[in-house]
């Protein structure tokens, strides 16, 4: 094992209220905070463990992204990721593209592993890991809930409906993570400094030979039906009345 | 004239319902004809499952030794050749089909839309995105074949009565070797499949321990519910992770869902908000999980789930 590559996204905050704009073309995202999506933050974290308990393993954060992409860079770079490299791009990068974008990096890097997040957050598409992992032809465990690296192996536990599954990988190979893999650590002020002197090396889509390709039009954005507000009961014969009524129960 | 594969999900033994929930999504493209595909070692008894849905005019057979497990990577060769025939590829928002069609559509260079949630048109389709906060509609190019997983919380499943023709078909590609299943491990229970039930009884933060849970398996069992849990309740070590309900767990349309103790983050209310009934039983009548409720009961829920589970017989 000698190196990771580990890819992040630049989302809206987990707990920012998401808006969706009057005239149907998107959702606001003018003066919101935007952070590292937080399943990529725990592939990250994940990466990082690894790169403590071996030796001599290079960890690389890469992004596909507007310019204030680095911003979330920096962060991995606090973090502990050794060095990063910026996709820049103004276009919208659909799964296809960015398993496309991150393929033409693993053949510059040759990571050992690609770990990603589950999903994005934004788009919660579930898609880009899976799709590299294709393309890349290299196997694929998805939803992560333990991982095991032993030699050119590694043995990756899953959550599954059914509940968990094991599944043996060669390495190389992509691994997405899950919500209870870890817990990302904190970033401390001095790694934030330390991280302003690491590499940041942009590229571009262009650059890379891939074409931001739109295979999927959004029409357009809406906000959901709402649910209506029900009732309030006083007590348990209340409420057990209401079910029978309505032969819930 | 469309025509849609939907990827069958099976354990060898039962077909999941997911499946007909895919066979009422493909209903909805116009002009259609559906063919459901089965992978395994040996399919003939799901197939027979499969044949009995309603609406169904085909099913297809691929039985070698290799695809005992469902391994994406295993399965995904096979489909992206079968795929040659047909101008949709349906696999169900499972665990399973969240998996494999991803890796699908990028064999075939097709895009895929994830949690299809309506149809608009063979090419038009709805899906929720930001926790379902932002619900769009995409538009893909008919020129290309089109993957989806369908959100199976979104539709009724097909009825059955169906008499599809089912056949054996070989496909040959390459396997790759690089990936092997070792084994599962799913807490075994009686109760109903949480996905699929029609009465959910769940649990969050507020039940304190694992040993609480007990009292939410007892009303459960009482009514006939599947029991779920909320993201914090799994977090918390209460409940195992099959069990979570949400935007990363799984997503519901059971005919009534009881939140007990559950506050009802934003990503826990995605999970829920396809029940037809939500009853939500907290001590904060604050708690966001109000304004989604269809009834609501403040109060302590260790005196209210006791009493409920006395009075329901």
């Amino acid at each position: 094992m000698q190196k990771i590559m580990v890819c992040i996204k630049r989302v809206v905050d987990y707990n920012v209220r998401i808006r969706v704009k009057p005239d149907g073309s998107g959702v606001m995202l003018d003066g919101v905070k935007m952070s590292v999506n937080p399943f990529d933050e725990i592939a990250l974290e994940e990466s990082l463990r690894i790169k403590e308990r071996g030796t001599n393993i290079e960890v690389v954060a890469v992004s596909i992204g507007i310019a204030d992409t680095q911003q979330q860079l920096r962060t991995a770079l606090a973090m502990g990721a050794d060095r990063a490299i910026l996709v820049q791009t103004d276009a919208p990068v659909e799964p296809l593209t960015a398993a496309q974008t991150f393929l033409a990096l693993a053949k510059k890097e040759n990571p050992d592993l690609i770990f990603l997040g589950k999903q994005a957050i934004d788009d919660d598409a579930n898609q880009t890991g899976q799709m590299l992992a294709a393309i890349w032809e290299r196997p694929q465990a998805t939803y992560a809930s333990k991982v095991e690296i032993s030699g050119s192996k590694a043995s990756v536990t899953r959550e599954v409906d059914a509940g968990l599954e094991t599944i043996e990988v060669d390495l190389p190979a992509v691994v997405t993570v899950d919500l209870r893999l870890n817990e990302p650590r904190y970033v401390k002020l001095p790694d934030i400094m330390k991280a302003k002197k690491k590499p940041l090396d942009v590229t571009s889509l262009e650059a890379l030979g891939v074409s931001a390709g739109v295979l999927l039009k959004t029409i357009k954005t809406e906000p959901p039906a709402n649910r209506q507000k029900g009732v309030m009961v006083k007590d348990v014969a209340e409420l057990v009345d209401i079910l029978k009524k309505k032969g819930l129960i | 004239m469309h025509k849609v594969l939907i990827v069958g999900e099976h354990d060898g033994k039962a077909l999941n319902p997911a499946t007909a929930k895919c066979v009422a999504c493909a209903s909805g493209i116009p002009d259609a004809e559906t063919t459901i595909v089965l992978l395994g070692a040996d399919t003939s008894g799901v197939a027979a499952q499969a044949a009995a849905i309603a609406g169904v005019k085909s099913v297809l057979r691929v039985d070698r030794p290799e695809n005992e497990h469902s391994l994406a990577a295993i399965f995904a060769p096979q489909l992206a050749a079968l795929a040659a025939d047909f101008t949709h590829v349906f696999g169900p928002s499972t665990s399973f089909g969240k998996d494999l069609m991803p890796r699908v559509a990028a064999l075939l260079g097709a895009p895929q839309v994830s949690d299809l949630m309506a149809v608009e048109g063979a090419y038009r389709f709805r899906r929720p995105t930001y926790a379902g906060n932002a619900i769009v509609t995409v538009e893909a190019d008919p020129a290309r074949k089109l993957i989806a997983t369908v959100r199976v919380a979104s539709f009724e499943a097909a009825k059955s009565g169906g008499n599809a023709a089912v056949e054996s078909r070989s496909i040959s590609v390459p396997l790759p070797t690089h990936t092997r299943y070792v084994g599962a491990k799913s807490g075994s229970t009686d109760r109903p499949d949480l996905q699929t039930a029609k009465r959910v009884v769940s649990g969050g933060r507020a039940l304190g321990s694992a040993e609480n849970f007990k009292l939410l398996f007892s009303l459960a069992d009482k009514i006939g519910a599947a029991v779920g849990a909320s993201r914090a309740a799994v977090d918390a070590g209460y409940a195992p992770n099959e069990m979570q309900v949400g935007q990363t767990g799984k997503i519901i349309s059971p005919d009534i869902y009881i939140a007990v103790g559950i506050s009802g983050a934003i990503q826990h209310l995605t999970g829920i908000k396809d029940a037809r009934t939500i009853v939500a039983i907290n001590k904060d009548g604050e708690a966001p999980i109000f304004e989604v409720a269809d009834v609501g009961l403040v109060g302590d829920l260790f005196q209210i789930v006791p009493e409920l589970e006395r009075l329901v017989g």
